[in-house]
């Protein structure tokens, strides 16, 4: 990771595989820097959404006729590519999902169904994204477990000196986020998964934000369950996948019932198929999965390595440019981050810094990024967000200040 | 600049944001209403007196939140204070359409109100201005000195 040279990368030239960012948007050309709330999608992506819909679509597993063996062939053969993309021993250990808050909630419900009961407690951290805590509360309402939150100091990163002290013996799940989405935090995932194992805890990590923009290999990391959404990563919308250790799945019971994940049913029950496919109950998203399959080709085309070292500078330089600005707070820790920043301006709310960007072409985020928690704890009424990824450049940037200076011009 | 943002932001909006006007608390003899804006984190404190024949004695506000939330309260309390009970519902009913309608013709009655009108190109920050009303909607639905909650995200 730390030899990518993303100097040698054609950025400008694969911005232009990006159809969408050639617009203007109310008279301005577009500024896309939401990218951590949904990446835009290269033009191959769509394009093997159109072919699969020209050519091959049928339903899967199912049917003996050719269509049915290329829809089921694409959707396997998308299945395998995620799994060497995250680096699972077996495409058997990656189930398919709506994406991340679906993953989540299949973990929470189907092992922590069966796995937890009153009194265990399910460790998740201060800085988690809405779906990795509301599921858990969920299943505390069902089985009396209990939730804790490891804390998150003042610059952003987690209180991992108090790790020993939150990891008790009744931690029977620890699941965190990889990369923060309101902070940028990129967080140590394989001395967390480390430490959890130590208890006899197994770990889940929440990789929303960082799938698309590092490279992740899941073995490594020694997680047991890792989640993420393939919206974020140049695929489509409502892709995603959730891996889990062979082991954990196979103990795992279903959690939807349906067509495709049974072996045999009788009008007194049913038995089921091996995972990942007892988990895919219904017709699934097949055109979604081939759509991150060829996501995932894309981006390992350009190499996620490059597209990390891209992002990192570009977060730096804007954070650089930023702090030119006077009353202006930046948030996340001041080391290594990712490729997004989170700022208050002292003379004008977040909600009204977004509008202003907008009629300007420029698309930031603001409001609580899904962390009611974490603005709560640090007092803030919510945050301005830019997020980049690699079709972003530092023109556009450069742009943003200009219109931030203008923000504050105006509400001066 | 933006015509659209100068409509929305206009300098009687910042003024009131900036300074805002009835900012403050009831302590005694007041209906109180928490109104709150969960999707954006805006909130007011209303706290509004009644008189004996239900016209609204007094009427202060806190909170925090966005520039047209905080303008819109600042704003409201001004021109509901002192007015019969009726006639409040009337200016609550009427600014409602002013900013969710494509209605020309305002009641003059609303007066600075009626610069709020730039909201309805921005249907996103309807709810920031209507936070502050709602919470006297359910102010005039309290029964003295009570305490509410309301919130502009359907239940
Ligand atoms: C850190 C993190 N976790 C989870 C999610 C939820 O992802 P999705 O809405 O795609 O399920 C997001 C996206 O907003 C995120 O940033």
């Amino acid at each position: 990771m730390n030899n990518a040279d993303p100097s040698a990368v054609e950025w400008d030239v694969i911005r232009e595989d990006f159809p969408i960012l050639r617009q203007e948007v109310r008279g301005h050309p577009l500024i896309y820097l939401d990218s951590a709330a949904s990446s835009q999608k290269p033009r191959c992506v769509i394009e093997a959404l159109r072919h699969y819909y020209e050519y091959d679509n049928a339903n899967v597993h199912r049917g003996l006729h050719e269509l049915s063996s290329r829809a089921t062939d694409a959707y396997e053969g998308a299945r395998e590519k995620v799994a060497r993309y995250i680096g699972a021993a077996s495409a058997e250990e990656i189930v398919f999902t709506r994406g991340t808050t679906e993953s989540i909630n299949l973990v929470a419900n189907a092992w922590g169904g069966k796995f937890l009961k009153a009194g265990d407690v399910v460790l998740l951290t201060e800085m988690e994204h809405h779906s990795n805590i509301v599921p858990w509360q969920l299943l505390a309402e069902r089985t009396g477990i209990k939730v804790r939150y490891l804390p998150v100091r003042e610059e952003g990163t987690l209180e991992l000196a108090e790790l020993d002290k939150w990891l008790t013996p009744e931690v029977k799940i620890f699941a965190f986020t990889h990369i923060s989405n309101s902070l940028g935090t990129i967080n140590p995932v394989q001395e967390l998964c480390r430490a959890a194992r130590k208890v006899g805890a197994i770990s889940l990590v929440d990789a929303a934000q960082s799938a698309g923009h590092l490279p992740i290999n899941v073995q490594e990391i020694g997680c047991d369950f890792l989640a993420f959404s393939g919206h974020k990563m140049c695929a489509p919308t409502g892709i995603g996948a959730l891996y889990g250790r062979r082991e954990l799945l196979t103990a795992m019971p279903p959690w939807h019932g349906g067509g495709e994940m049974i072996s045999s049913v009788t009008f007194e029950g049913a038995t089921f198929k091996d995972a990942p496919h007892k988990f895919e109950a219904g017709t699934p998203n097949i055109a979604g999965a081939i759509g991150l399959g060829a996501a995932i080709d894309y981006i390992e085309k350009i190499g996620r390595a490059e597209i990390f070292a891209h992002d990192e500078a570009l977060v730096a330089y804007a954070i650089k440019r930023m702090a030119e600005l006077p009353g202006i707070r930046i948030f996340g820790p001041s080391g290594k981050r990712g490729g997004l920043v989170s700022f208050m301006m002292d003379s004008a709310h977040p909600h009204d810094v977004t509008t202003f960007a907008d009629r300007y072409g420029l698309a930031l985020r603001g409001g609580h990024h899904c962390n009611q928690p974490l603005m709560r704890k640090f007092r803030l009424p919510g945050t301005t967000r830019a997020s980049f990824y690699f079709y972003n450049n530092r023109a556009e940037v450069d742009r943003m200040i200009e219109i931030l200076k203008e923000v504050q011009r105006f509400f001066a | 600049m933006n015509s659209d943002l100068e409509d929305l932001y206009q300098q009687v909006i910042l003024d009131h944001s900036k300074r805002p006007r009835n900012f403050g608390e009831i302590p005694v003899g007041a209906v109180h209403v928490h109104g709150d804006n969960p999707s954006c984190g805006d909130e007011i404190h209303l706290h509004v007196k009644f008189a004996a024949d239900g016209a609204v004695e007094d009427i202060k506000f806190t909170g925090q939140g966005c520039a047209i939330s905080q303008a819109s309260a600042s704003l409201m309390t001004m021109k509901i204070k002192g007015k019969p009970r009726v006639e409040a519902e009337e200016l609550a009913h009427a600014f409602q359409t002013l900013i969710t309608t494509d209605a020309t013709d305002s009641p003059r009655a609303l007066g600075d109100l009626r610069l709020m009108n730039g909201v309805r190109k921005f249907p996103q920050r309807v709810k920031c201005a209507m936070l502050a009303w709602r919470a006297f909607e359910q102010a005039l639905a309290q029964t003295p000195e009570s305490e509410a909650e309301v919130s502009t995200e359907p239940k």
